[in-house]
């Protein structure tokens, strides 16, 4: 195995975790439909059994989805977390308030009531895809930091390795419509896998019936701030990297090159898009219970062709938008050789955790959640 | 950034990363622990079919579920913080560091989660046998998930498997697993889990005791004393055992930890332990002695020694042999290592510079230097970047942590922990005797323990960790060296907003808690 090929198969483990990330987000996109779709207690406690069995597995790939960045790309870590600071805190707190809220709202004294518990999962619902996506755009769009590692050589302060030039530590992101777009995307789009997933999982009429005009309303402006995304990128400029010294250019349309030069990315690209639109499809014309295998896949399908896009054919997947040299591509900013070889011996464990999740989740959803249900077995 | 802009820095990182993991440590143990007891309740009602332990189960379980959500909430925080508080650390040591955080969410967050779901959710959903083995693998996840963040953090006590690359700039693993096998690791692993372990049976201990003194509730409250006091007394002895283990390394590893556990000022040979005593608040101000640092002290002779040296006659080093040396006994003083320190530091300079310049003969010269293979290697790396943390300090009072806060800590982890042995002997002696409801005093007492042993897991980690400082790698990165590019301010924050969210989750919790507790046990019979 070439060093280059480890830093490639990592980026592809992280865009895969990505992928799978954004498709779970669809436990997010159900609480922030609990109000619209939950319109009595029974349904809403119903919505939130359906996403409260799935909710920790959300929460892990986002936990895992960090550690093998941490692992695999640690200057990417040490450069995002610590630069685009406030971010991340932001994304932490809408993680916190979901979650205890699943677990406490419920429970008699629990001492802000049902109620607030409620709005913390619709406010983890709401925020959470939306700042993820916002982050996950700065992947094409870039951050204002400077990388300097002899810094750390410093005496006498001034030894930050990885230094942000805005005071506003990352929330400047939300002035970039691209990002804007394409966190707006990734929450309409948790709100389509949300209601497609209670078609398949819910046997309740009255819930199918409350998400007709909001499953139209979501994929319609999902659709528009995808394509918002997509086209913008396609004429964006894009950061290369010289491989032979390293040195970092600007070259036009970039991403329509990487999609050009990089055939298989791109047809996969187009089959997880035309299975999302599918999915949509059948999900408008019928409420296909099937509908949520389609968007799930292609939603998976998606995001990892385009993280793949972002970070594959020498692109930088993290570009400075204050200094080019310090732009993070994949070969700058990995791990070492050893490091990698060893990460990618404990990935191959990773089928089996998805098998085994298959299998559990196949064997808790064998029967549907009802409003009859509720209160007849153990509920959130 | 000044130097005092980052202390400032630095300080409020501290107190962040204090705060959210001692949070965390409040409910991770007992997930630790009452996984496993739920799985051997639920393992004796599969076999006997017996309602009864059904209904214990669920009890335990419940409890279990409310505890983990927010122990969940607390992990991903610490998790994220080495990234937006500690990044020059997550860079400077990433390499190493982060493969067991990423093996623990592929092997143990995502077994922990999936298997969660089906534990509490999955009774009328799944069958017997596999709502069995899910209890059962939620249990282990919750553990093998500790067991590789333990790794991690042995790692930072006792760094072993890495070398320096003066190119990245950073330190990267050459052996996968000294990392994994490092014994600071395997101790710290079995001493901790054992800790959660034996948490978690006062915890069932503890509550049952209360059902007992309130007359309610009966049989319940004794089969699970049963359970309980027996994984109880296996767990405190295994905590015992470790705790000697742990104390003997740490004193080969992290002689200023060991030292000032000890409040030990100057070092010997043939030392008695403190057993108690009051200790002086200024050791990094003003001299001490070994007399002056304790105004008052009750000892068991030669106890240290064999503690730190397992009685082979050796030197146990104090306080002012690490700070200014002991030529008699071969210690190099603080001052020359923070001079040696700011050698190598120097060194990674030049090779910066060359680099710049592109002297490819200046390059390949210091290059050597980092070559372990050599012979000038090897004696570069052994005698001047060993003390490369040292260069990052002014004053060698600078290594010496806070020896009050780690003194009567370790005191008080200690003696909790000696008090539970006996009140497990107890209790299985009294449930033997079926008199558990005989001596009131014995329940109070085991009801006590509850918030007793929760202090002492908290100052196990005030141990370790305070007594770390001021290394967030021991001997190789200060804390100072190791922070983000963001104001005190920023810290400030998220510090506070942090203070208010888990103080607000934590009051949550307990009434979730006591409410459950005083409802009790369903008696349903499905």
């Amino acid at each position: 195995m070439s060093y280059l090929f480890l830093q490639q198969y990592w980026w592809f483990v992280i865009s895969l975790l990505a992928g799978f990330l954004v498709f779970l987000l669809f436990v997010q996109g159900g609480q922030s439909l609990l109000f619209c779709l939950g319109r009595t207690e029974k349904q809403k406690t119903v919505i939130l059994n359906a996403m409260g069995h799935k909710w920790e597995i959300t929460f892990t790939t986002l936990v895992t989805f960090g550690g093998a960045f941490f692992a695999s790309f640690p200057l990417f870590y040490s450069t995002s977390f610590g630069g685009a600071f406030y971010v991340w805190f932001a994304i932490l707190f809408c993680f916190i308030l979901q979650a205890v809220s699943y677990e406490f709202r419920n429970k008699p004294k629990n001492l802000l009531g049902a109620k607030t518990y409620e709005w913390f999962l619709v406010i983890n619902g709401i925020l959470g895809p939306i700042l993820l996506g916002t982050a996950v755009a700065t992947f094409f769009t870039g951050g204002n930091f400077i990388v300097g590692r002899g810094n750390i050589l410093t005496l006498g302060g001034d030894n930050i390795i990885s230094s942000w030039q805005s005071a506003w530590h990352g929330l400047e992101a939300v002035l970039d419509y691209r990002n804007v777009a394409l966190g707006l995307a990734v929450f309409f789009l948790s709100r389509v896998l949300a209601i497609q997933y209670l078609n398949n999982a819910v046997s309740s009429d009255e819930i199918k019936k409350n998400s007709k005009k909001i499953f139209n309303v979501s994929a319609v402006a999902f659709l528009v701030c995808f394509l918002t995304f997509v086209i913008s990128m396609l004429f964006s400029s894009g950061w290369q990297e010289n491989t032979a010294n390293g040195v970092i250019s600007v070259v036009d349309y970039k991403y329509l090159n990487n999609i050009l030069e990089l055939p298989t990315v791109s047809i996969l690209l187009l089959i997880g898009v035309v299975a999302v639109l599918y999915s949509i499809l059948i999900t408008i014309t019928k409420q296909s219970k099937r509908a949520i295998w389609f968007g799930g896949a292609g939603t998976v399908l998606t995001v990892t062709m385009l993280l793949l896009l972002a970070g594959l054919n020498g692109t930088s997947y993290y570009p400075s938008l204050v200094d080019m040299q310090s732009s993070l591509t994949i070969t700058n900013s990995s791990s070492s050789y050893f490091t990698l070889k060893t990460m990618a011996y404990a990935s191959l464990f990773i089928p089996v955790v998805i098998a085994y999740i298959w299998y559990a989740w196949k064997q808790m959803n064998k029967k549907k959640i009802s409003e009859e249900s509720v209160g007849n077995e153990t509920s959130y | 950034m000044t130097i005092l802009t980052a202390l400032e820095v630095v300080d409020w990182s501290r107190a962040q990363f204090a705060l959210t993991a001692m949070y965390h440590w409040i409910f991770v143990p007992l997930t630790l622990g009452l996984g496993f007891i739920c799985a051997i309740m639920e393992t004796i009602y599969y076999r006997t079919g017996d309602q009864k332990w059904k209904n214990i189960t669920k009890f335990w379980m419940r409890l279990f579920a409310i505890n983990f959500a927010i122990g969940v909430a607390t992990g991903i925080i610490l998790e994220f913080e080495f990234g937006t508080n500690w990044s020059n650390y997550s860079y400077f040591v990433g390499d190493i560091f982060g493969a067991p955080l990423a093996i623990e969410g592929i092997f143990a967050f995502f077994m922990e989660s999936t298997f969660l779901a089906v534990m509490y959710f999955g009774w009328d959903r799944v069958s017997k046998r596999f709502h069995l083995a899910s209890t059962w693998l939620t249990a282990f996840g919750a553990n093998l998930s500790a067991i590789w963040i333990l790794i991690a953090n042995s790692w930072m006590q006792y760094p072993v498997g890495m070398r320096f690359n003066p190119d990245t700039m950073r330190n990267e693993m050459y052996d996968f697993w000294l990392v994994a096998t490092n014994p600071v690791a395997i101790n710290k692993i079995t001493h901790t889990v054992s800790s959660g372990f034996l948490l978690a049976s006062v915890f069932v201990v503890g509550i049952s005791a209360w059902y007992l003194i309130k007359r309610r509730n009966i049989d319940f409250a004794k089969k699970s004393i049963r359970i309980a006091a027996i994984f109880g007394l296996f767990s405190s002895l295994s905590v015992a055992y470790t705790g000697d283990a742990s104390a003997y390394l740490v004193a080969k590893t992290q002689p200023m930890k060991f030292a000032a556990m000890e409040a030990l000022m100057d070092g010997g040979r043939d030392l008695g332990l403190t057993a108690m005593g009051i200790v002086a608040t200024d050791i990094q101000t003003e001299d001490h002695t070994n007399e002056s640092v304790t105004a008052f002290k009750m000892e068991i002779p030669y106890m240290l020694s064999m503690l730190a040296t397992r009685g082979d006659g050796s030197f146990v080093p104090g306080i002012n042999d690490i700070v200014y040396g002991n030529e008699k006994e071969g210690m190099l003083s603080t001052v020359e290592k923070m001079r040696r320190g700011k050698i190598a530091i120097n060194t990674l300079k030049e090779y910066n510079e060359s680099k710049k310049s592109g002297d490819v003969a200046s390059m390949a010269e210091i290059k050597a230097k980092f070559d372990y293979n050599t012979t000038e290697g090897k004696e570069f790396m052994d005698n001047f970047f060993k003390y490369f943390g040292y260069g990052y300090f002014n004053s060698p009072s600078e290594i010496i942590p806070d020896i009050a806060l780690i003194f009567y800590s370790f005191r008080i982890m200690v003696g909790v922990g000696a008090m539970l042995i006996f009140i497990f002997i107890m209790l299985i002696y009294l449930s033997y005797k079926d008199q558990l409801t005989k001596y009131r005093w014995a329940l109070y007492l085991t009801l006590l323990s509850l918030p007793l042993t929760y202090i002492a897991t908290q100052t196990g980690w005030i141990v370790s960790e305070v007594g770390r400082q001021p290394w967030t790698i021991q001997d190789m990165l200060p804390t100072i060296a190791s922070i983000s590019d963001v104001t005190s301010t920023a810290v400030k924050t998220t510090f506070f907003i942090f203070v208010g969210l888990f103080t607000t989750l934590l009051i949550a919790e307990i009434r979730i808690m006591l409410k459950q507790i005083k409802i009790g046990p369903k008696e349903n019979n499905n």
